[in-house]
Parts: structure tokens; C-alpha cells; sequence
């Protein structure tokens, strides 16, 4: 069995390219960069297997090494972060060491064992391979013919294992599972005790801080309390939306002095703000702004 | 001629494929421009609006307008990207996808015109041609992970962890469901299969692969309504969420390229390629499945496929993350598998001739087991069953809906607003009590009295207005 020159070439380009991507999986920093090389090497070495006549081989080592398995510990790399990098430290005492000790032994005994090897003269060795039309019913003939007993066996292994990461991960559930039916349902029935059906409003965005400690205003212009987080509210770290309004005027009338009424021109009630109040409205001095207000305030005692 | 492989490539020289893998890309390219186009029209047709109509005639240069914006947009990096990776991700994903078309058979053997030369419209073929579609699936996922990660963000990163966990999940399914394919064609070359269908199309013999494949392949080109790594409501747009200018449009181009991929497998397995539908097929002897005219029926079949996407995402809505993967595990792949073992045994039953029925009579009985086994899914699977399950275990909402009979049976002149427990428009018969707001009405009767009609009345009765008020109060 002779190396068409084809081969020979594609061999010679990608085994470098594989050499350097193995090497880089030792130097890189990133552990996710090292995933990148790993997968570059599988998926030459995919491309060299099909060069081989053994396209089943090549594909599937794409499909299950490339697709599933390397693909799950990405899938881990990933969480860790961009900016993480490996650290140097030691943990175990004199490991460097002991690692490019083992390291030197496993390239004495791979030197040995390539370098005593005796190519067979003939065509591939598989038996049964060689009869079969096409490269996976040589496989097929191969594996669920000569072999299907460790086939099987190997198959009730993998189940086996993935059955046993089902139970140790298992945790019984303790109580009915709340699932989003059960939670809207709930929901309406606590409507009765005053508790809101729809999520609870957004804390107010102003132009001076979009912070959560500030209450939105509701659309009678009234701050809503609870839309402030419960947290805050009982640390006492919210806002009155007076203060913030105050001090957003200050700053429109530190930028603009004059071109300005007094902040409290249409005399804003205490407990709130101007309805319509956006520090906007009141840039232009227009005077009905605060006409606005009133008739707001009107409207709802008399709906009040 | 290669082993195992129906077209026979033995006449083509180097040029022929490099002119064969040209004519590809740029297929491929233009399709998706014209897909864009195509998208946008039939979603603003079920929309009741124009869609694109200004850029050329019916609005056909849109998407080459949006193409050229994409082209001169400013190239974004953000700052806290891996730079190499950043950019190696759109690659990827374009890579990938433009590769699965090399092994689509376009049509059989055709005569370039004007010379006797002939060649198979379709660039190579190989034992495990479908195999490798897969392989090319599975790597086009890193471009999604790389992509995701490397932006150094939250959303991209949230979006690549669920690309992965869906396309993977969808991958499953989605192999079982070609299993059967090869079962049946003796082969998983895509020539091999096109040939295996000359008389019967796959997709009937074997509907339950078919429904299987249809649902897994929006799943795994990560289309409506399975568009979780990119959902806007969500994750603003997922995995692409940094990418701007000309990064962006590679990894566009890679979702179009791979619903045309998808569509175009699932011709050539279960639609049969580039055969012509029946009625045709019997015209002049099959003169209709020579020649040029297959790419004709290849092209329609695949573009009714693309049409099924658009139809799929106008018609349903996104579906919550761990639904999706409920669906896919919990149904999706159990249904698959089951579906193999049904079909082994028949195929057991068929080559004992155990049936005492030719060839064409285990066919009908193929056909026949997979509508009783796709019935019998749907009716363990039907809505409202598994509801009603976990209903009667949690004891939730039993009585209120025992208690409340159905509302469309019986109805109450009486209108609850809380009939079963929830909010509820009024049915049929049924009138709205009226408005608090009404009041408002009553200070401008002259506005509104020309108008309106006596249905107006009870909505300005002050009358009526009180008790609604201090009720809502």
C-alpha cells in the first residue's frame, strides 16, 4: 500500500499545523484557546482519516469527538470566563516536576514502540474490511459480525453509566412542582388580598439617576411606594420623589439660571410630584404646566 | 466510479468540481438574498402589511440594499472581546454552513449544453455523505459558542450556552430521525438515497422520521419558534448581541445558508430529491426526471421547505427555554427512538417476507404502521392531556373547573368577570357592566350624540355609573 502524492501532500501540510496546535495546547494561557487547538487537531486528524479510505472514521470522529464531546467541555470553559486565565501556582508540592518526569517516560516508551514497528506488506489488516463494497459495511460487517458481543457490552456499559449519573444526580421533589399554571392561579386568588395581579411597577427613571431607590409615579402622578425594591424600602435607603425632583432642578437651574421659574411656582403638593412633572415641561416656563397639575389634581378628587 | 455511491464521477477532472463548488457559492449566495426578500414578503403577506416594495420591482433589491448598509457600517470591536476568537467565529459558522451543499444532488446525470460532455449536478458524493452534513452541523456550532464567549457579555454568553444545549439536543433527534432513511435506501449517500426513491418518496413510508426531521430542523438552525439563543425579548440578540458590520452579516448568512441546508436534506431524503412529483413523473416515460428539468423540481421542493420556515414562524409564538428542552428530550428523541425499533421490526417482518407481501405490499404496510404509530403519538401527546395529569396530582384549579361548566356550553346571561378563576371578556349574549369612566361621556352629550347609537345609552346612565364606581374603588 503506497502514499498517493496527494496524500503525501496533505499530510504534509496538516501534520505540522497538527504539531503546532498540540504544542499550543501546552502554551497557551486561556483555557478556552486550548479547547480552539484540541478541536483543530480532532478535526485534522478527521481530514487525514479520510485521506486514509476510512471516511466513516473521519466523519464520525468529527460528529462524536468534535460535536459532542469536546463541545460539553467547552460548554463548561466557557462558564469560567473571558479574562480567566490558568493559574501557576502549585498545589501539590513538586507536581512540575513529577509531570515532565512522566512526560519524558511516555516519550521513551512511544519512541520505542514506533520505532520497532514493522508495517504489514499487504493491503488494511481488518479482516472482512477488505470483501466489503464500501468503507462502513466493512465496519458494520466488522463490529456487529466478529464483535457484536463486546459491542453489546460495551453499549450496556455506556447506558449503565449514564443511568448511574441520572441517579446520583436525582433529587426527589418534596411537594407538588410549581408550575407556571399553578403560579397564575395562585396569583388571582391573591388578588383578593390586595396583592397585585400583574408584576409589580418599575422603580421611576428620571433624568438625573435611572437608580432603583426612586419610586416610579403612577399614571394619577402619585409615587407608587412598592415600586421601590423591598430591600431598600426597609433599609431605608429609598428616595422621595420630591427630593429627586428638587434636585433635578437645581441642576437645570444651575445649567440655565433665568431661563427658569421657581421650582415651586404652581405649588406642588407634598406628598408628590407635579402629575405631568418632568423638569422638561417646566424648562420652557410655560405657564400652563402647572395649570395642568391642578386639573389633574381636580380630576381625581373628584373621582376620588 | 466510487464504491457505494450512485452518480458516477469518474469523468470529472479537477476544473469540473472547482466550477461545480463556484457555481455553489454562488448559488447559495444569491438564495439567500433572495430568501431575506422572500422572508420578509410572505411574513408582511400573513401580516397584512406590504413588506419591502421600494428597492426595486416587488421590493427584490431590499435585501442588497440591506447587504451593502452592512458592508459600509463601522467594524465594532468591543473591548473586552478575545479579538482572535471574536473574529474566528463568524468564520466558522460561514464555513460550515457553505460546506453541506458539496454533497446535494441538484439533479442526475446532465449534458452542459452545446458540448457532449456530462456530468452529476452535484459536486461529490461519498458512502457517509449524510454523516458528513452532520459532522458540518456539529462543527458550525463552535462558531455560536466561540462567538458567544468571546464577546466578554453576559447576553452573547447566555445565548451560546442555550445554542449549544439546543443544537445539540435538536442534533439528537435529528440523526434518529435519518436513521430510518438509511434503513430503508441500503446507503447514506445522498445520490444512493435520491435513487432509492424512484418509486415511493421516503416521507410517506416513513411519516414519524418526517415529522420528527421537520420539527428538529427549525430547532437546529435556531429559527422562530425555537429562537432561543437570539431571543429578543430576552437575551437582546443572543450570541450575536457584540457583532456589528460585515462580522454581523457572516453570521446572518450562516443562519440563511443553513436553512437552505436543511431544507435541501430533507428534499433529498424524504421528498426524493430531484424527482418529479407524481403526476409528472408518469408524462412521456419520465422524460421529466432527465435532463435539466430535475433541478427545476430540486429547486421547487427545497423553496417549499423554505416557505414552511417563514409559515412556521408567522404562525407560532417563541416557546420557554425549558419547554423547548422538555420537547426535545422528553418527546422529540423518545418518539424517534421508538420509531427505529418499529421500523426494524417491520423491516425484520419484510425481509423474512413474513407478511407473504411483494415489495410494494410491505411498503403499504410500512405506511401503514407509521400513520397508526403517528396517530397514537398525537393521542398520547394531544394538548391538555399532560395538564390535566398534573392537574389532578397537584389538586390545582380541579374545583374551579368543575365547579364553572364550559363556557361555551353554557351561557350565562350573567356576566362573571372571574368566571374560572381568571380575568374573562364577556361571552356572546353577555354585556360588560358599565364603564367608571362613562361619567365623562355624560359632560358632552351634544359631541357624541350624532354618532352614536342607542347602544351608547347605558354607557352615560349615571344611574348605573355609581355602584361600579364605589365598587372598583
Amino acid at each position: 500500500m503506497t502514499t498517493s502524492g496527494g496524500e503525501a501532500a496533505l499530510f504534509g501540510v496538516l501534520a505540522p499545523l497538527m504539531v503546532l496546535a498540540s504544542l499550543g495546547l501546552l502554551v497557551v494561557r486561556r483555557a478556552v484557546h486550548a479547547a480552539i487547538c484540541v478541536v483543530f487537531v480532532m478535526i485534522a486528524l478527521a481530514v487525514l482519516y479520510v485521506a486514509s479510505q476510512a471516511p466513516f472514521l473521519g466523519v464520525v470522529q468529527v460528529v462524536v469527538y468534535t460535536g459532542a464531546v469536546m463541545m460539553l467541555f467547552l460548554f463548561v470553559l466557557m462558564l469560567v470566563g473571558v479574562d480567566a486565565a490558568d493559574s501557576l501556582t502549585e498545589t501539590i508540592r513538586g507536581q512540575r516536576w513529577i509531570g515532565v518526569l512522566l512526560g519524558l517516560g511516555l516519550l521513551v516508551v512511544l519512541g520505542g514502540v514506533v520505532g520497532r514497528v514493522v508495517l504489514p506488506p499487504g493491503p488494511a489488516a481488518a479482516p472482512g474490511a477488505g470483501a466489503a463494497a464500501t468503507n462502513p459495511e466493512g465496519l458494520a460487517r466488522v463490529l456487529f459480525g466478529d464483535y457484536v458481543l463486546a459491542m453489546e457490552v460495551v453499549g450496556v456499559l455506556l447506558v449503565t453509566a449514564a443511568l448511574a449519573g441520572l441517579v446520583l444526580t436525582h433529587r426527589r421533589r418534596l411537594g407538588p412542582r410549581r408550575t407556571q399554571r399553578f403560579v397564575a392561579e395562585q396569583r388571582v386568588a391573591q388578588l383578593a388580598e390586595g396583592r397585585p395581579l400583574t408584576p409589580l411597577p418599575a422603580p421611576g427613571v428620571y433624568a438625573q439617576n435611572t437608580a432603583m431607590d426612586t419610586p416610579a409615579l403612577g399614571p394619577d402622578g402619585r409615587p407608587l411606594e412598592h415600586s421601590v425594591p423591598r430591600v431598600l424600602r426597609i433599609r431605608g435607603q429609598q428616595r422621595s420623589v420630591t427630593a429627586v425632583l428638587a434636585a433635578e432642578e437645581t441642576l437645570v437651574e444651575r445649567g440655565a439660571p433665568g431661563a427658569l421659574e421657581p421650582a415651586d411656582a404652581d405649588g406642588a403638593p407634598a406628598d408628590g410630584a407635579p402629575p405631568d412633572g418632568g423638569p422638561a415641561a417646566k424648562t420652557d416656563g410655560a405657564p400652563d404646566t402647572g395649570d395642568g397639575g391642578r386639573r389633574a389634581r381636580d380630576d381625581r378628587e373628584v373621582r376620588g | 466510479m466510487i464504491p457505494g455511491v450512485a452518480a458516477d464521477f469518474s469523468q470529472d477532472t479537477i476544473w469540473t468540481s472547482v466550477v461545480k463548488a463556484v457555481l455553489i457559492v454562488v448559488f447559495l449566495l444569491l438564495s439567500v438574498l433572495v430568501a431575506i426578500w422572500f422572508e420578509r414578503k410572505v411574513v408582511a403577506r400573513m401580516q397584512v402589511r406590504p413588506g419591502p416594495n421600494v428597492h426595486g420591482p416587488f421590493g427584490l433589491l431590499q435585501s442588497l440594499a440591506d447587504a451593502m448598509k452592512l458592508l459600509l457600517k463601522e467594524d465594532v470591536n468591543v473591548t473586552a472581546a478575545d479579538r482572535v476568537v471574536y473574529l474566528l467565529a463568524p468564520m466558522i459558522s460561514v464555513f460550515c454552513a457553505l460546506l453541506v451543499f458539496a454533497v446535494i444532488p441538484f439533479g442526475p446525470e446532465v449534458t452542459i449544453p452545446f458540448t457532449d460532455y456530462s456530468t452529476p449536478a452535484q459536486l461529490t458524493d461519498f458512502p457517509v455523505a449524510v454523516l458528513y452534513v452532520l459532522a458540518c452541523a456539529s462543527v458550525g456550532v463552535y462558531g455560536i459558542v466561540l462567538g458567544g464567549w468571546s464577546s466578554g457579555s453576559t447576553y452573547p454568553l447566555l445565548g451560546a450556552v442555550r445554542s449549544t444545549a439546543q443544537v445539540i439536543s435538536y442534533e439528537l433527534a435529528m440523526g434518529l430521525s435519518l436513521v430510518s432513511v438509511f434503513v430503508m435506501a441500503g446507503s447514506m449517500s445522498t445520490s444512493s438515497i435520491v435513487e432509492s426513491q424512484a418509486r415511493l418518496w421516503w416521507f410517506l413510508p416513513l411519516l414519524p422520521a418526517f415529522a420528527v426531521y421537520l420539527i428538529s430542523m427549525i430547532g437546529e438552525t435556531n429559527r422562530l419558534p425555537f429562537d432561543l439563543p437570539e431571543a429578543e425579548g430576552e437575551l437582546v440578540s443572543g450570541y450575536m448581541t457584540e457583532y456589528s458590520s460585515m462580522k454581523f452579516a457572516w453570521f446572518f448568512l450562516a443562519e440563511y445558508i443553513n436553512m437552505l441546508n436543511v431544507s435541501a436534506i430533507c428534499t433529498t431524503l424524504f421528498l426524493g430529491g430531484w424527482r418529479a412529483p407524481w403526476p409528472l413523473s408518469a408524462v412521456g416515460d419520465g422524460v421529466l426526471n432527465t435532463g435539466w428539468w430535475p433541478v427545476l423540481w430540486f429547486l421547487a421542493k427545497l423553496w417549499a421547505l423554505m416557505f414552511v420556515f417563514v409559515w412556521v414562524r408567522g404562525t407560532l409564538l417563541r416557546l420557554r427555554y425549558d419547554q423547548f428542552m422538555v420537547f426535545g428530550w422528553k418527546v422529540l428523541i423518545p418518539v424517534a427512538l421508538a420509531w427505529v425499533v418499529v421500523l426494524s421490526v417491520v423491516q425484520w417482518l419484510r425481509q423474512g417476507d413474513l407478511v407473504g407481501a411483494g415489495a410494494g405490499g410491505g411498503e403499504l404496510l410500512l405506511t401503514a404502521v407509521a400513520v397508526v404509530f403517528l396517530a397514537l403519538v398525537v393521542a398520547v401527546l394531544r394538548p391538555g392531556r399532560a395538564r390535566r395529569r398534573a392537574d389532578a396530582a397537584a389538586g390545582v384549579g380541579g374545583v374551579a373547573r368543575a365547579a364553572a361548566p364550559d363556557p361555551f356550553v353554557a351561557r350565562s346571561r350573567m356576566f362573571d368577570p372571574f368566571a374560572g378563576g381568571y380575568p374573562v371578556p364577556p361571552l356572546p349574549g353577555q354585556h360588560l357592566p358599565p364603564s367608571p369612566r362613562a361619567a365623562r361621556h355624560a359632560v358632552e352629550p351634544d359631541l357624541v350624540d350624532p354618532e352614536a347609537g342607542p347602544d351608547r345609552d347605558p354607557d352615560r346612565d349615571p344611574d348605573r355609573d355609581q355602584p361600579v364606581q364605589e365598587e372598583s374603588r
